[in-house]
């Protein structure tokens, strides 16, 4: 049923260095060497190109996340990894569509993956928050914050952007709109 | 403020070593200072993976743009057989297509009396009411009707005219048919001899005997004369010479026999069992004996057999006419009790019979 995948797959241990590094290149073969894998998954039962894009980008995500805490093993493999992650992303969302009775057609191994999709899920809870509270932020704090802690620029690129006369005044604002973030952050 | 970017420039390292002790010293002592410290840091953290995640997505998004996912596709999703692909396209049309088919196909098999057909007492049994056919001519009616009886079913439900006889039960009004001439009836009316029609009502039925009591309700009816003929209480004896006078076509015809048995159909007592020709619109007509008696009602004959004849017994006429509620009937029901026919030859028996016995014409 499935067809054979035939593509340029980098080890396990590149990419994992790829990861670590921050690397764009690793991030473009990973993604370019798994995700017609996930697009088989889930379009095959049920899904469309645009879940799958979703599905596998969540994955990536999970990968990620876990390499950088340092919890990957190489003794399971990055592709069955992703497949199992996206297996149960996909389930899950199955499930919610109740479009599915919880089962699905399978094309490659699947590992267990609970620990990883709870710490997931946890992030992705926080993810969430912190998008909504950023939003409702406004402008120009968001940009302010982000630029900040984020972008990692300083108080003279963020006064210059946005014409505050003197450092002080940019560093009030910031505190004003850091103390906003907070309270948005933590209300939801 | 100030506390907050002291824990800022100490969190991000741009203090200066003095300034790093001061404050390590104070975080140690001031346990309020060290949660606060400590609630910054997490949440600088989740700000920066906000910050990571981010990135990554939108660097996720722009190599998605690259890619051709048509392309990929069609080399990891088997193409579906053509077979299939129509099925899924056009199951829902097959399964509205399939549903017409079935309730087109049980409406037309109901409409046409398939399912009538099952419940009739038999397919041997013909109940003899007629189905008149507008355009034809008496000749091509009559002709139709004696093939009819060689086995068309007889209780075809289309909607149209069937016919029968009916008798005169009283002088004002009252007169009586087969239940299974009236039966489903819109509006039934009666026809003399001199073909003028009136309008009746069902006052009483009772399908078991096949009986059904009409009364005519038109203005235009005048009482008729005293009947000439009785009802027979006993039953008449096997061998019997026997007559009728019934509407088998547009004119009242004549026809005589002899009681062959004392029961009818598969030994129903209800009826007897005559032989004497008839054909479909005799139903309802009287069977009188050679006095003038009416013993029966024609009401049936057996199919493709000639000569067997079913009347019900005239005392069951007089039970169900007994059962009628007091309260359907506007004017009391006194039967006739004296014989004017008795000492007349058969051809006045007639002409005096011809005035009572009516074609019954029924609307559906």
């Amino acid at each position: 049923m499935s067809k054979e995948i035939k593509r340029s797959v980098p080890t396990d241990s590149e990419v994992i260095l790829g990861i670590l590094n921050g690397s764009k290149d690793v991030l473009e073969t990973v993604y370019k060497a798994y995700f017609p894998m996930i697009l088989q998954l889930v379009v095959m039962n049920n899904g469309t190109d645009d879940d799958a894009k979703d599905i596998f980008q969540e994955s990536v995500i999970v990968l990620y996340d876990k390499v950088k805490s340092g919890n990957f093993e190489l003794n399971s493999k990055l592709k069955t990894f992703i497949y199992s992650v996206s297996r149960r992303l996909w389930l899950k969302r199955l499930n919610q569509l109740s479009r599915n009775a919880g089962r699905i057609s399978d094309f490659e191994d699947v590992l267990p993956v609970e620990q990883d999709m709870e710490r997931h899920e946890e992030k992705d809870l926080q993810f969430r928050q912190m998008e909504s509270a950023l939003m409702h932020l406004g402008e120009p704090c968001k940009t302010i914050i982000e630029d900040f802690y984020i972008n990692n620029k300083s108080m003279q690129e963020i006064c210059a952007k946005f014409g505050y006369t003197n450092a002080d005044n940019a560093k009030n604002q910031k505190y004003k709109c850091l103390q906003r973030l907070k309270k948005l952050f933590f209300q939801t | 403020m100030k506390t907050t970017e002291r824990i800022e420039a100490y969190l991000r390292g741009e203090m200066t070593e003095e300034e790093r002790a001061a404050f390590e010293q104070l975080r140690a002592t001031d346990s309020e200072l060290d949660q606060q410290v400590v609630s910054h840091q997490a949440f600088m953290d989740q700000l920066r993976d906000y910050g990571v995640r981010h990135k990554l997505v939108s660097d996720m998004n722009a190599i998605h743009e690259t890619l051709d996912i048509d392309e990929i596709k069609s080399e990891v999703i088997p193409q579906r057989s053509m077979l299939k692909v129509l099925w899924a396209k056009y199951r829902i049309n097959a399964a509205v297509a399939a549903s017409v088919a079935i309730v087109v196909a049980f409406s037309t098999l109901l409409s046409t009396g398939y399912f009538a057909k099952t419940n009739a007492l038999n397919s041997d049994y013909n109940a003899l009411r007629r189905q008149i056919s507008k355009l034809t001519s008496i000749q091509r009616t009559q002709s139709a009707q004696m093939k009819d009886i060689a086995g068309i079913p007889s209780l075809p439900s289309n909607p149209g005219q069937y016919g029968g006889t009916g008798f005169a039960l009283s002088s004002d009004g009252y007169l009586v048919t087969n239940y299974h001439v009236i039966k489903d009836a819109d509006s039934v009316y009666i026809q003399n001899t001199e073909g003028q029609s009136y309008k009746v009502k069902t006052i009483y039925v009772h399908p078991q005997y096949d009986i059904a009591v009409l009364q005519i309700t038109d203005s235009n009816f005048k009482s008729l004369k005293a009947l000439p003929y009785t009802f027979k209480k006993s039953s008449a004896d096997v061998a019997e010479e026997v007559f009728t006078i019934g509407f088998p076509r547009e004119d009242p015809v004549y026809n005589r026999g002899y009681l062959s048995a004392s029961t009818g159909y598969r030994g129903d007592t209800v009826a007897y069992q005559v032989d004497i020709p008839v054909y479909e619109g005799n139903s309802g007509g009287p069977l009188l004996d050679s006095k003038g008696n009416v013993i029966g009602i024609i009401n049936a004959k057996q199919a493709k057999t000639d000569g067997v004849t079913f009347a019900v017994k005239s005392g069951y006429l007089l039970e169900a006419l007994d059962a009628i509620p007091k309260d359907s009937l506007k004017t009391e029901l006194v039967l006739n009790k004296k014989n004017n026919l008795s000492n007349l030859s058969r051809k006045d028996q007639y002409k005096k019979m011809q005035e009572y016995v009516y074609m019954v014409k029924v609307y559906q």
